[in-house]
């Protein structure tokens, strides 16, 4: 395995143009440690996908909101990324990203039981950014995640896994772990000194 | 690296393949999506690639139905996302109560069941007996089902909440009677309702109306397929009559923002101004 500042340099490298993460149960608590401090100029959008209930409205933009120093919203059709956002999936609907970086929804059948699919916002956007992105799976108690993983893999993308050892819930990260090998296996904190130093190394 | 580009020229010509010879238009389709689910036919049809899965569509229509079930996402539910209906019952009923005869539009109808939930919803606002309704849909098969009216008995209860939380006024189990293969809805809901193919792509408009609901249609569309469906909603729809959206539709960024006016922003309807 790398060790972290190779990762960066590594990112830096390869001009990373956008993060993915996925996260189910465990997710939330996960993801905080994951963006916090990330400056509210990062240059990059960040667009999440965690598992929720159907039918309900989801708070998670507005929990993040608070916390945060990017932007944070619930992703709306149609629209442009922008650097510096975070895009967060509504419940009951897949979440894409099409080929003129803009958002797409779609309420096709759940894929592993989950709509949002962590696969479906994976594989499109491996297919639109390729090697220009990274990916992130976390906690999670099913294997949706672990398929749109390795096809980021696949186009050469970055991936990173969250250290099983210490996810809440290790099923959807040992998924990954069994399908293929991804660039790095760490721990939620390790991640984000890599996200952060990823912004200033590009500052 | 690069993503190899090869598939999507291939998913071109098979799209393009297919108006020129069905006359089915998803050429301005969302990309993203539409690519999904021909990869997905592509492994059901044990094609190797899409140039191939073209082939035999444009040689074999059977196959061309079939391969139009992944295209169109027939996929829905009975009063699905409640508040939409609760608020069709507060704020567009009231208006529709004075008119002596209406007509109401289900663009995307897809299997059905928005209609039959909206039929139950008129009928317990009095409304039934002096509505046509026109359901329509690009799917032959999705229409055939929802003239059937049977729907699976796993999902009654589901329903059944849903009805409840928009605001029904009796009970569910008065509008079906199970059947062993399924929930067969009271046909008595149907006797207005006109089931027709229509697509919002290369159809135009056949009717005045009062109301149109038209939702998970847009979404699968690009921005300028959605104009050309909001142009036919503006015109269809009398002076200040009323459209209804998916969840996570909108208006505002279409050539059509400044023609509509919203009702209840958080339930996407809109009246036409
Ligand atoms: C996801 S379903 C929505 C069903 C229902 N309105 C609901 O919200 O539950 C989408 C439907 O749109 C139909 N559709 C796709 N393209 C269309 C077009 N150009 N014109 C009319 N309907 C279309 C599909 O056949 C499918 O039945």
């Amino acid at each position: 395995m790398k060790q972290e500042s190779d990762t960066v340099f590594s990112l830096a490298q390869r001009q990373i143009e956008a993060i993915v993460i996925g996260a189910s149960a465990g997710g939330l608590q996960a993801l905080s440690v994951l963006l916090v401090g990330l400056p509210k100029n990062f240059p990059l959008p960040i667009v999440v996908v965690i598992h929720m209930p159907e039918g309900k409205d989801s708070k998670l933009a507005e929990i993040f909101r608070a916390r945060l120093e990017i932007d944070v919203k619930e992703a709306d059709e149609k629209e442009p990324l922008h650097p510096g956002t975070l895009y967060f999936a509504s419940p009951g609907y897949h979440l894409l990203i099409e080929q003129d970086r803009t958002l797409s929804l779609s309420r096709e059948e759940r894929v592993h039981f989950s709509r949002p699919s962590i696969d479906v916002l994976f594989e499109s956007a491996a297919d639109v950014f390729g090697e220009h992105l990274c990916g992130v799976l976390l906690t999670g108690a099913n294997e949706d995640g672990a398929a749109g993983l390795r096809a980021i893999h696949r186009s050469g993308g970055m991936t990173i896994v969250q250290d099983p050892a210490e996810a809440l819930v290790p099923t959807m990260p040992e998924a990954a772990l069994k399908l293929f090998t991804p660039d790095f296996v760490l721990p939620v904190r390790d991640i984000n000194t890599l996200l952060v130093e990823l912004e200033q190394n590009n500052a | 690296m690069c993503p190899d580009r090869t598939l999507d020229i291939e998913l071109r010509l098979l799209i393009e393949g297919i108006y020129l010879k069905y006359s089915y238009d998803f050429r301005d389709y969302s990309g993203a999506s539409l690519k999904r689910r021909v990869l997905h036919a592509l492994s059901k049809f044990e094609c190797e690639t899409i140039s191939e899965l073209q082939a035999r569509v444009l040689h074999d229509s059977q196959l061309f139905s079939e391969l139009l079930q992944f295209l169109t996402i027939p996929v829905s539910e009975m009063f699905r996302d409640p508040t939409y209906y609760l608020a069709i019952r507060e704020h567009v009923v009231p208006v529709l109560k004075t008119y002596p005869s209406l007509k109401i539009w289900i663009a995307g109808c897809s299997t059905g069941e928005e209609v039959y939930s909206m039929a139950i919803l008129f009928k317990e606002e009095g409304l039934l007996d002096r509505t046509l309704i026109y359901a329509t849909d690009i799917n032959p098969q999705s229409l055939d089902r929802a003239r059937r009216g049977v729907f699976p008995l796993e999902r009654v209860r589901t329903y059944t909440q849903s009805y409840q939380q928009a605001g029904g006024k009796s009970s569910f189990s008065d509008y079906y009677t199970a059947a062993y293969d399924g929930a067969l809805f009271d046909k008595a809901l149907m006797t207005n309702v006109t089931f027709a193919d229509h697509s919002l792509a290369t159809d135009m408009v056949f009717s005045e109306t009062q109301f149109i609901s038209c939702r998970n249609v847009l979404i699968y569309f690009n921005k300028s397929l959605q104009n050309r469906a909001f142009g036919l909603f503006h015109e269809s729809l009398c002076h200040r009559g009323f459209l209804g959206l998916g969840s996570k539709e909108s208006l505002d960024f279409s050539a059509y923002a400044g023609h509509f006016e919203p009702v209840v922003k958080k339930e996407r309807l809109f009246r036409r101004l």
